[in-house]
């Protein structure tokens, strides 16, 4: 095994035993990129220079025994998270050029903890795409399949782990975009409680629903990585003044005992039969575990989907009427007068869906459709978190496919936005409740794309994903693959 | 259903401009769009309090205490057209 | 056609903390450009605003000083539009759940105290100012002042006349200075007034078309442009015209309000709930904490006024505008025990010297303690009130203390007997036709012989002596 294929814990074995360095892990992890980058293209920018000098640094920590929790490790960071003094974009034109002076949360986090970062990732612009194709700089190709989409909009995040160009990374999750492409990508994701991870310095597309999350190789990197990761910021107005456990302690134990909800209204018709067939295995494994597998209902899921495409716009159309060409990224160089100036620089700087995803919000919000959409959408937003409160009364943790089909093809439903957003129809509605969720690999289909699980739990209850993520992980011996590339 | 007027005005709205090839398109996918999310209107929410947050947290406040701000020359680092100690605009028709 | 007049105003006031709304900057005025700014106010991505506490407790104060019921639970929405002093492209405000609402003020109108609505109280973040080239098409942009705190204060469409709204605005002002809560500086704008005016016949219930009226930065301004507001609308009424729902700019130079027509094209500023900033929750216990920090308020110290130093209310009304002037006024008193003489002094010379050179109480060159001195001086006869006019000047001019300047003109005054009895006899002797005369039965001419004894001794005789003198000399 090289090093850049490991996990974390077992990284962080060699690095204490003395059998290898982080200035040794991160060349290996550039080793990689050199190799597959050109094909995969998770990344949007590089921090090569950075990253050795980090590693550097790391490296004489661990000569003083100075060993933190991810000392030396290289962490990939999705492009919607600001860098001080690196160039920050969400994948856009509009801010090709935004130098942030100051760093989000996470990355402080991250930095005070030891990793080493190894670069910004692709993600669809602003986050807004399940595919990672709607980045103004290219699309990133499933490492499983280079004919097929990643998932998004965190695509870079997700393959950059999935192909071994990094150890762990950092993406976020609006309505699925670290589970569903987690999923897609055969990594572990996970989207936190709304409120347990600073959203500060995370380029907002939708506030309410936002959130910051890891993607690993493995559940026990998922709990590494929310160590460092959660917490109390006093900087952001939601965050959540609540206790954080140490989530390594939920990793190993046993799930003997908990009742696992199956919705049935995620069980529908036009599931892919491979992933059907994937989950009816998965939940096999999970009652041999000694999980014991209830019916539960959510019947506002039908909506959910709706909800979304009001709610998540409708912030957006706010969220992104900062980007003027006034204070900072692109401005365009024909302006008749300021009107003409706020025109252009839009819509020159805005990609397609963007746009799209603009114009709808702004129409939700615009005059006389407010109560119809917004504040509907709003009303029926508190009956699916009800539903949630409702079903977790009943068990431990909810139990749904993560995707309703394994990758699609590049370009398959680019001109197709309704089929495009049904790809987000199973995770969307822990991000209407701002309960967790997590994606953990589940098996292959024929073709040889990775399949995924999703578990859901109540407010603040990353410990129990984790807990049965780990039992999972631990009982289905999925077969160990890596992707060809 | 929305109408082509009605994407124009949105669209001024939102600062955004859509050429007239576009604009068809555009319209009939809104109208896809809406149409699905006109769904919601099975429900009856009669009552239901409107949420607006995931987690419900209140007063989260600031202590009144100055700390440095970013000064002029940081302040403009990335404007695109940053003049002397401002921001310069083409000018507002009034 | 008779006409009633109906006014509402909505006035911004800055509010005075330390740092801005939703960040740490400074609010201080008058800084480099762009310089009190950070990403927070400059809208940069991906950073978060988080609320000032005394943004809400300043808010609060004003509330329970304008007799407003605060909301349990308020909460910001954002008011979207385009402009470039906007940075994030929405200003933060309070829309369906302000702070507070249903206050009121009481205003002293036909010598009846009328009641004026508050619809409500807000809090919300200013915008940052834009300059415009004179010789290019290009504006340049301060941030400065983005994300400084402002209250809205609504009224209720209670006033009938410019005046009452002067008189409104007035009241307001004076309450948010005693508060210490805005500088109230319109100059600067850091006390801002929107006018809605419109007209009616008498007796018709319904409101008519209202003009909303801008740039007024005056209370002389406001009562103006109001004035001038509600003759135009007149004029149009009484010629068969209709009035257009429409801003006004008020300009101060030609004194007209003009049409912004540009401004016209519908507002449609799509509200929602800001979802990055959470609910205030407001509890009895901190409502009774901000009442007990709130200080004696102008009506109330009016009222004490015109009770413990039984002053007239006009007086009071003087001294109580202005909460540093009351300061004053109570240490002048509390120093020389002659409310009424103090009063007196205060209202008289001491403003117009101060107006004359437009010149803040706070800056008087005359200390209370002076002040009082000199009051003293008079009431125990030691220099008459004649003096007292020319020794209070020279205190302006100077800044000395009275019996500095006495000693150095020996201004004392002259209340020995003998001495003045001397001086009446050398004038009686030098008059002896006036003298015949008055003995003659001409009464009037005693003024005369005060005069010239008033003259032999440059102002300095006591005049109650010399008249007593005067008198018993004179009879022979």
């Amino acid at each position: 095994m090289e090093l850049n294929q490991l996990t974390i814990h077992e990284l962080q074995e060699k690095i204490k035993n003395g059998q290898t360095s982080a200035t040794q892990v991160i060349e290996s992890v550039f080793n990689r990129i050199d190799v597959v980058e050109e094909r995969v293209h998770s990344y949007i920018r590089l921090m090569k220079d950075e990253a050795l000098a980090a590693a550097k640094k790391a490296d004489e920590d661990i000569k003083k025994g100075d060993i933190k929790p991810l000392t030396g490790i290289p962490v990939a960071l999705k492009d919607i998270v600001c860098t001080k003094s690196i160039t920050t974009t969400c994948g856009s034109h509009i801010l090709h050029n935004f130098v942030p002076p100051y760093d989000a949360t996470v990355v402080e986090k991250l930095r005070d903890a030891g990793a080493v970062f190894v670069g910004k990732a692709n993600m669809d612009e602003f986050a807004m795409g399940s595919s990672t194709e709607t980045s103004c700089f290219g699309v990133t190709r499933n490492p499983w399949d280079l004919t097929r989409i990643p998932g998004g909009s965190s695509g870079g995040s997700a393959t950059a782990v999935a192909a071994d160009e990094c150890i762990a990374s950092i993406g976020s999750d609006t309505g699925g975009s670290i589970r569903q492409p987690a999923a897609l990508c055969g990594v572990v994701g996970l989207k936190p409680t709304y409120g347990r991870v600073s959203r500060f310095g995370l380029i907002a597309f939708a506030s309410s629903l936002d959130q910051i999350g890891p993607f690993t190789k493995d559940v026990e990197d998922c709990a590494i990585m929310m160590n460092v990761l959660a917490g109390y910021d006093p900087r952001e107005s939601t965050s959540v003044q609540t206790e954080v456990p140490d989530y390594r302690q939920f990793v190993g134990k046993g799930i003997a005992g908990w009742k696992i909800g199956i919705p049935k209204e995620y069980f529908i018709e036009g599931i892919d039969p491979e992933v059907a067939a994937a989950i009816k295995k998965a939940i096999a494994v999970i009652e041999k575990c000694g999980g014991q597998c209830v019916d539960i209902s959510l019947p506002h899921t039908e909506y959910c989907l709706a909800v979304y495409y009001i709610i998540a716009p409708a912030e957006a159309s706010s969220n992104l009427a900062r980007y003027d060409g006034v204070k900072y990224g692109y401005r365009t160089s024909e302006a008749r007068d300021l009107l003409d100036m706020y025109k252009k620089t839009r819509t020159q700087g805005f990609g397609t869906e963007v746009k799209r995803r603009i114009m709808i919000g702004t129409y939700a919000l615009s005059s006389g459709y407010y109560d119809a959409y917004y504040k509907k959408a709003s009303q029926v937003r508190a009956l699916i978190k009800h539903d949630f409160a409702e079903a977790l009364k009943k068990c431990d943790v909810i139990l749904t496919p993560t995707t309703p089909t394994p990758a699609f093809k590049i370009g398959e439903k680019t001109d197709n936005p309704l089929q495009m957003y049904l790809s987000d129809l199973f995770t969307i509605s822990s991000n209407l409740a701002g309960i967790p969720g997590i994606s953990v690999p589940c098996g292959f289909t024929a073709a040889g794309l990775p399949v995924g699980m999703q578990f859901l739990a109540g407010h603040f209850e990353e410990g129990k994903l984790i807990q049965i993520a780990s039992a999972y992980e631990k009982n289905a011996n999925i077969e160990k693959r890596r992707p060809q590339l | 259903m929305i109408s082509k007027q009605e994407v124009e005005y949105v669209a001024h709205l939102a600062r955004l401009e859509i050429d007239d090839a576009q604009k068809d398109k555009f319209t009939s996918q809104l109208n896809d769009i809406l149409l699905y999310i006109d769904k919601l209107n099975e429900l009856d929410t009669t009552g239901v309090e409107p949420m607006s947050h995931a987690i419900a947290v209140t007063n989260a406040f600031r202590e009144d205490r100055i700390v440095d701000s970013l000064g002029t020359e940081k302040s403009l680092a990335n404007a695109p057209d940053g003049r002397g100690e401002f921001f310069r605009v083409p000018k507002v028709i009034e | 056609m008779e006409f009633e007049t109906v006014i509402g105003l909505e006035v911004h006031a800055q509010l005075l903390t330390n740092t801005k709304i939703f960040c740490n900057c400074s609010t201080k005025f008058g800084g480099a450009p762009n310089s009190h700014a950070c990403p927070v106010c400059l809208g940069m991505p991906g950073v978060l605003p988080v609320l000032n506490k005394k943004v809400v407790e300043f808010a609060m104060k004003m509330s329970l000083a304008t007799n407003c019921i605060i909301n349990k639970s308020c909460s910001f929405a954002r008011k979207n539009y385009f402009y470039p002093d906007l940075p994030k492209g929405y200003q933060i405000s309070q829309y369906a759940y302000p702070l507070s609402e249903h206050g009121y003020v009481f205003l002293e109108v036909d010598g009846a105290q009328k009641k004026i609505g508050i619809t409500r109280i807000h809090m919300e973040e200013d915008a940052g100012k834009l300059m415009h080239d004179e010789h290019n098409p290009v504006s340049y942009v301060d941030l400065n002042r983005a994300g400084v705190p402002l209250i809205e204060i609504v009224s209720e469409p209670d006033m009938r006349s410019p005046e009452e709204a002067a008189d409104y605005l007035k009241r307001l002002h004076e309450i948010l200075v005693y508060l210490e809560i805005c500088d109230g500086n319109m100059e600067e704008g850091s006390f801002r007034c929107d006018a809605n005016v419109s007209i009616r016949p008498v007796g018709q219930k319904e409101f008519g078309t209202r003009s909303e009226l801008k740039n007024m930065n005056s209370f002389r301004n406001v009562q103006r442009a109001l004035e001038y507001e509600v003759k135009r609308q007149q004029y149009i009424v009484e010629n068969g015209g209709n009035i257009v729902q429409e801003t006004r700019l008020w300009d101060d130079a030609q004194g007209v309000t003009n049409s912004m027509r540009s401004k016209e094209e519908a507002h449609d500023y799509r509200y929602f709930p800001d979802p990055d900033l959470v609910p205030i929750i407001v509890d009895d216990a901190w409502i009774e904490a901000i009442r007990k920090e709130l200080p004696e308020l102008p009506l109330a110290k009016r009222e004490r006024f015109v009770k413990d130093y039984q002053i007239p209310a006009y007086d009071a009304g003087v001294l109580t505008a202005d909460k540093a002037l009351s300061n004053y006024y109570e240490e002048v008193v509390r120093l020389c025990r002659s409310p009424k003489a103090a009063s007196n002094w205060v209202m008289g010379d001491v403003l117009r010297f101060l107006n004359e050179e437009k010149r803040d109480i706070r800056n008087c060159p005359i200390t209370a303690a002076s002040l009082a001195e000199m009051i003293s001086l008079i009431e125990d006869g030691t220099i008459s009130g004649k003096m007292a006019k020319d020794i209070v000047e020279k205190m302006y001019k100077t800044g000395s203390a009275p019996k500095a300047i006495i000693a150095e003109k020996g201004m004392v005054q002259i209340t020995d007997e003998g001495e003045l009895l001397k001086t009446i006899s050398a004038i009686m002797a030098a008059n002896p036709n006036q003298l015949g005369d008055y003995r003659g039965g001409k009464d009037k001419l005693f003024g005369f012989f005060v005069g010239q004894v008033m003259k032999a001794t440059q102002g300095k005789a006591n005049p109650q002596i010399v008249n007593e003198l005067l008198k018993k000399m004179l009879a022979g």
